[in-house]
């Protein structure tokens, strides 16, 4: 159990009806595998309605606060192009962005488009990893509802997440209602093929 | 998680804070648990209907989801006269509406120990209607008040809670906040209680059950009492702690709740050591512990710093105590640690920063970026898309005022509906509508139409249309019968189909003498149209059921 890593502090970001909560707590339960401090925040009610949501983990050896403070996020996980703007505040010129190149619309609203959102990242960091997990998982698995897994996943093999592929599984397969399970460890196993392209 | 609440002993599993309030209270050995759903407190009420409904349902533990608040808080303290341990939890706008019955309960006191959960939500991250910071019951209910800052002590706290509340035969008020309520964090387990098998009695007492003049102000005299033995026995608790040496500083804060998680970070990350008074209660004050923390025993200090969420409650406190014991003490609150929104990290490190005289760079914002507004939506084919496009077409060219209730249907406030007038608190929009019609002229006047939800009629709505046929307004009333508390995670309520005795909503609204009432489905347009149109021509008050079920219940079956 290695237990040098002071702290390591995620955003992620998306619409209430993404899973983010999920996500949330396959990381909590997989850093809890591994001996590490956890505190996450997450909000419930209006907020999900499809709305902006923003929640928060954060873990290392002792870890007091629940939120990631301004500029302080280690890495912003986008579950949507658009939202990753609204991580911004987390971020700094270290802070990785993982985003799913997926576009959820606004009703009457213009958007900017994926160069304009990349370039105003790369005002703030330039790493950023943009990958089309809802495609992905929509044409090698028939549904895009687990994109998210599928991007915690690939982050755990490319290591952009200090957290070991095998914790992540474990986690999964605690937290991931039974019925859905299968299709969870299709799309963590279907992260480790790309992992290697 | 749900599953973790009712794991092992000793385990150590991770818990959000409200599932860690019910954990608490099943560690206890709580027998009664009422409430009335209300984010950020609705997961405590939730995971014990869970409970109810599952194979590991616990015998001897009775559930319930009450019609309000003060209903639920009434309940629980039935069952405590009788001896039984109960829980009422809601949020900070439920206690509101059951402190009608908290005053002359924290006067009586209990019998079996009584917990009442309150969750706060600064910065309304759930809530419309106001910022409300419960910790003013202090104040006027007299009820001793404490305030956990993790998971792991929302366990802890409800259990020590329970004892203290038995101990003083007082109800005990557990205050969460959002970030207290909806923080999962790793929480070591103890044996959950298996002695339920306890048969509540009510054994008459009228000297203390009835709070009539003139035993009433002997009861008040003896609640003050009661307050300054608890005051003594909470300056003995551990729960009201000291970090760091209180001697090595000239400079000291005091905190509690989920500001003292961020002091501790603010402080780590400043790589600073400055003595924290860390507050578990917020009533009755240790305040000889804080006297001496702020006085000339901890070596003087200058400058002390109270971190607290909205209003400077604390801060008044010690601002009367430093005037006994150091005059030239300066307390620093409000004028630099902000009274409205919740604070968060980066706030109170630079609070600190500041007070400590230690150079720190905020982050740099000069490339603050727009994304576009995502405002949360009605769902894609919930009912009330319905409702909304229906009342436009059928008032298109009427001067009409659209009152709002709480509940989803309140994003009518939103685009593309934007047909909300006014929006106060549950229930309320029966009660506005009838003084607006009664001040408005009658004749060639404006005309009112008012939402107000199923799950809201119940709690308050009932007692304000009474009142409008009463008294004879003719607003049009259209109860949006989705048939479940929707905003709140779906609970449900009266007349919802899960209750197999449930209460008819039209035999309610016509027992009430409403002559105009019709239930339609809002998805026949043309009808729901016409419906409305004739409505609003009626002199008396009118009412339109909009049946037509949540998708999230069609989704259930
Ligand atoms: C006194 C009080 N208690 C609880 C709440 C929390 N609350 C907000 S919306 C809502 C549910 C309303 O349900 P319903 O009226 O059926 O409307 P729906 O959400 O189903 O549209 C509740 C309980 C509140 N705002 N005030
Ligand atoms: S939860 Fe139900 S009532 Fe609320 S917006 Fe969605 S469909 Fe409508």
């Amino acid at each position: 159990m290695e237990k040098s890593l002071e702290q390591f502090n995620i955003v992620i970001v998306g619409t209430g009806g993404q899973g983010l909560i999920t996500l949330l707590q396959i990381l909590a339960e997989a850093a809890l595998i591994e001996g590490y401090d956890i505190r996450t925040s997450e909000l419930h009610g209006l907020s999900q309605r499809g709305g902006s949501v923003e929640v928060h983990i954060r873990f290392g050896k002792e870890i007091y606060s629940p939120l990631v403070a301004q500029g302080g996020a280690d890495l912003i996980l986008a579950l949507e192009i658009q939202e990753s703007l609204k991580g911004v505040y987390f971020a700094n010129e270290n802070t990785t962005f993982l985003i799913n190149k997926f576009f959820i619309p606004i009703l009457g609203e213009k958007l900017l488009n994926e160069e304009e959102i990349l370039k105003e990242l790369k005002k703030i960091s330039k790493n950023h990893v943009l990958i089309p997990a809802a495609d992905i998982c929509e044409k090698e698995l028939g549904s895009n509802v687990v994109a998210g897994v599928y991007l915690l996943s690939y982050a755990s093999f490319k290591k952009i997440i200090p957290l070991k592929p095998n914790s992540i599984l474990k986690a999964i397969q605690k937290i991931v209602p039974k019925k859905h399970y299968d299709l969870n460890k299709k799309t963590f196993e279907l992260a480790k093929k790309y992992e290697k392209n | 998680m749900f599953e973790n609440i009712l794991e092992k002993e000793n385990k150590k599993v991770i818990l959000l804070g409200n599932e860690a309030i019910v954990r608490g209270a099943l560690e206890a050995g709580v027998q009664f648990v009422s409430t009335y759903p209300g984010t950020p407190a609705s997961e405590i009420g939730n995971s014990f209907y869970q409970i109810q409904n599952s194979k590991d349902e616990i015998k001897g533990l009775y559930f319930e989801f009450s019609v309000n608040e003060k209903v639920a808080m009434e309940a629980a303290g039935g069952a405590s006269f009788c001896g039984l341990r109960s829980l009422v939890a809601m949020k900070n706008f439920g206690l509101n509406v059951a402190s009608d019955f908290l005053l002359p309960l924290v006067y009586s006191g209990v019998k079996g120990g009584m917990v009442i959960l309150s969750a706060d939500d600064p910065s309304c991250h759930s809530s419309a209607q106001s910022e409300e910071n419960t910790r003013a019951f202090a104040a006027l209910a007299h009820i001793p008040i404490l305030e956990p800052s993790t998971p792991q002590e929302c366990k802890d706290f409800v259990k020590f809670a329970f004892d203290l509340s038995e101990k003083f035969e007082i109800p005990i008020m557990v205050r969460e906040t959002t970030r207290v309520a909806h923080q999962s964090a790793p929480v070591k387990l103890s044996v959950i209680s298996d002695q339920l098998s306890k048969k509540g009695k009510f054994v008459k007492d009228h000297k203390k059950f009835v709070t009539m003049p003139p035993r009433v102000l002997e009861m008040h005299q003896e609640l003050l009492e009661k307050i300054e033995k608890i005051r003594e026995f909470s300056e003995n608790s551990k729960i009201n702690s000291i970090f760091g040496n209180p001697t090595s500083s000239k400079l000291g804060i005091i905190t509690s709740g989920v500001s003292y998680l961020y002091v501790k970070e603010a402080l780590k990350e400043l790589n600073l050591d400055i003595p924290v008074l860390k507050l578990g209660f917020f009533n009755p004050l240790p305040e000889e512990k804080i006297k001496k923390f702020i006085g000339p025993s901890a070596g003087g200090l200058i400058k002390v710093l109270i971190v607290e969420e909205l209003e400077p409650y604390l801060e008044n406190e010690v601002n009367k105590l430093a005037k006994e014991v150091n005059c030239d003490l300066r307390v620093i609150g409000k004028d630099s640690v902000p009274e409205v929104g919740e604070l968060k990290p980066e706030i109170v490190i630079q609070v600190i920063a500041e007070f400590t005289g230690k150079k720190y760079k905020i982050q740099d914002t000069k490339y603050k970026i727009h994304g576009a507004k995502r405002h949360p939506q009605l769902c894609p084919g919930c009912p009330y898309w319905f409702v909304f496009n229906g009342v436009k077409k059928a008032a298109k060219d009427m001067d009409v005022i659209f009152g709002g209730d709480i509940g989803c249907y309140m994003l009518a406030g939103f685009s593309p509906h934007n047909i909300q007038d006014y929006l106060y608190c549950m229930g309320s929009s029966i009660g506005i509508a009838h003084g607006i019609k009664k001040a408005a002229p009658p004749a060639g006047g404006q005309k009112l139409i008012t939402f107000i939800g199923d799950s809201t009629f119940f709690h308050s709505g009932i007692p304000a249309l009474i009142n409008t046929v009463f008294n004879k307004s003719n607003p049009l009333i259209i109860i949006m019968n989705n048939s479940t508390t929707a905003m709140t995670g779906h609970q449900p309520h009266p007349s919802a189909p899960a209750e197999p005795d449930g209460i008819e909503i039209e035999n309610i609204v016509k027992a009430c003498g409403v002559k105009n009432l019709k239930t339609i489905d809002p998805a026949k347009q043309k009808e729901f149209i016409q419906t409305v149109q004739k409505f609003l021509k009626k002199d008396e008050v009118s009412i339109i059921i909009a049946r037509h079920p949540c998708i999230f219940l069609k989704k259930k079956k």
